[in-house]
């Protein structure tokens, strides 16, 4: 049994060896490509027992491996998906050896071939929206209470702002929504951020992911940079990514 | 990976565009939910992946929304230092980085 497996990180196509040649994969190993019937797959030797089942479960939740390695994947998917047609895998796919990758190429051509054409010619752009906080309200420092009434009152007022400026904040959310899908082949939600995960104060009210033909990304551009001084929401816009939220069409392969 | 932390140190760009370094968080979003699903020759489950969540919410507290690998255990041994505002000192990160390898 050999100690090593064999980390999948993309299918891809019309990849030279040459061009995966200073590449770093996951733990350190040099990056290959192993190709069949026109689709490749990028591939690197990984430590068998670093991923061997029961450890891998452990290790999902060990922050520190888990960043290591999605940074590890990200970046060779990355560097690779700039000057190449590239799916990228779900983390962390790994197999016996070559040989069991190449019988897969072999048995999922088609499949393969048909999710990298869906992908040609586009980019993943990630947009999250945030409402602003107290946006809506431009009354200055208000009036002391002089009763606990009053402060009852105001509190109470305060509290039905921020409900309403959040449902102000989804619906212009929609609104851009809307705008980027017109501009977009494909659209995915991912989940709002925690405040804690997203490090931001305002609360998250969108996080999609649009598939953009790559000759539309000005437009993005644009119509991003228009809503800069939009009252209700902040608007921030990732990419481009290598496509991973679209990449799922060979969910039905094994 | 020569000299002191070369390339490590660089404050990451806040631009809206061509971001050199990604948020983890935007990662994981992607890396765990998205890509080809195949089913590899080792069972892989990443049912884990809330707490996966779980844990990076209580972690991701006391850092700043984008660490380098390696800033995490540093700072998680010691407590983690509230974040305050944007303003995370890029020197905290270099000598977080220094005793996280040392």
């Amino acid at each position: 049994m050999s100690d090593t497996l064999t980390y999948v990180y993309a299918l891809a196509r019309d990849v030279d060896p040459a061009d995966v040649g200073d590449l770093a994969g996951v733990g350190g190993g040099p990056v290959r490509v192993l190709a069949a019937d026109g689709v490749a797959a990028i591939v690197s030797d990984v430590d068998r027992a670093e991923f061997q089942e029961r450890a891998l479960e452990e290790r999902l939740e060990d922050l520190e491996w888990l960043t290591t390695t999605a940074r590890a994947h990200h970046h060779v998917v990355d560097t690779l998906g700039r000057d190449h047609l590239v799916a990228p895998l779900a983390l962390a796919t790994v197999y016996f050896d070559d040989e069991r990758v190449r019988a897969v190429l072999a048995e999922n051509g088609a499949a393969f071939s048909a999710v990298l054409d869906q992908l040609a010619g586009r980019a993943e752009w990630g947009v999250k929206i945030y409402a602003r906080q107290g946006g809506g309200t431009e009354a200055g420092e208000a009036p002391k209470p002089k009763s606990g009434a009053e402060y009852l009152r105001a509190r109470r007022k305060a509290l039905r702002e921020s409900e309403t400026s959040l449902d102000d904040a989804r619906e212009a959310a929609l609104e851009v929504d809307a705008a980027v899908t017109a501009l977009a082949a494909a659209t995915r939600s991912h989940r709002l951020q925690d405040a804690q995960l997203s490090g931001q104060s305002d609360p998250m009210v969108l996080n999609h992911a649009y598939l953009l033909p790559v000759e539309r990304a000005d437009e993005l551009r644009d119509l991003v940079a228009s809503l800069a001084d939009h009252p209700r929401v902040r608007v921030e816009v990732t990419g481009p990514w290598v496509p991973y939220s679209f990449a799922q069409a060979a969910q039905g392969a094994s | 990976m020569t000299g002191p932390g070369s390339g490590e140190l660089e404050p990451r760009a806040t631009t809206l565009f061509g971001d050199e370094e990604v948020a983890l968080v935007d990662l994981l979003d992607r890396l765990l939910a998205g890509g080809v699903v195949l089913a590899g020759d080792l069972t892989i489950s990443l049912a884990g992946v809330d707490l996966v969540r779980i844990s990076l919410r209580a972690l991701i507290t006391s850092i700043a929304p984008v660490e380098r690998p390696g800033t995490l255990a540093a700072r998680a041994e010691r407590g983690g230092t509230q974040r305050s505002g944007a303003d995370a000192p890029e020197a905290v990160t270099a000598r977080e980085l220094e005793s996280g390898r040392g």
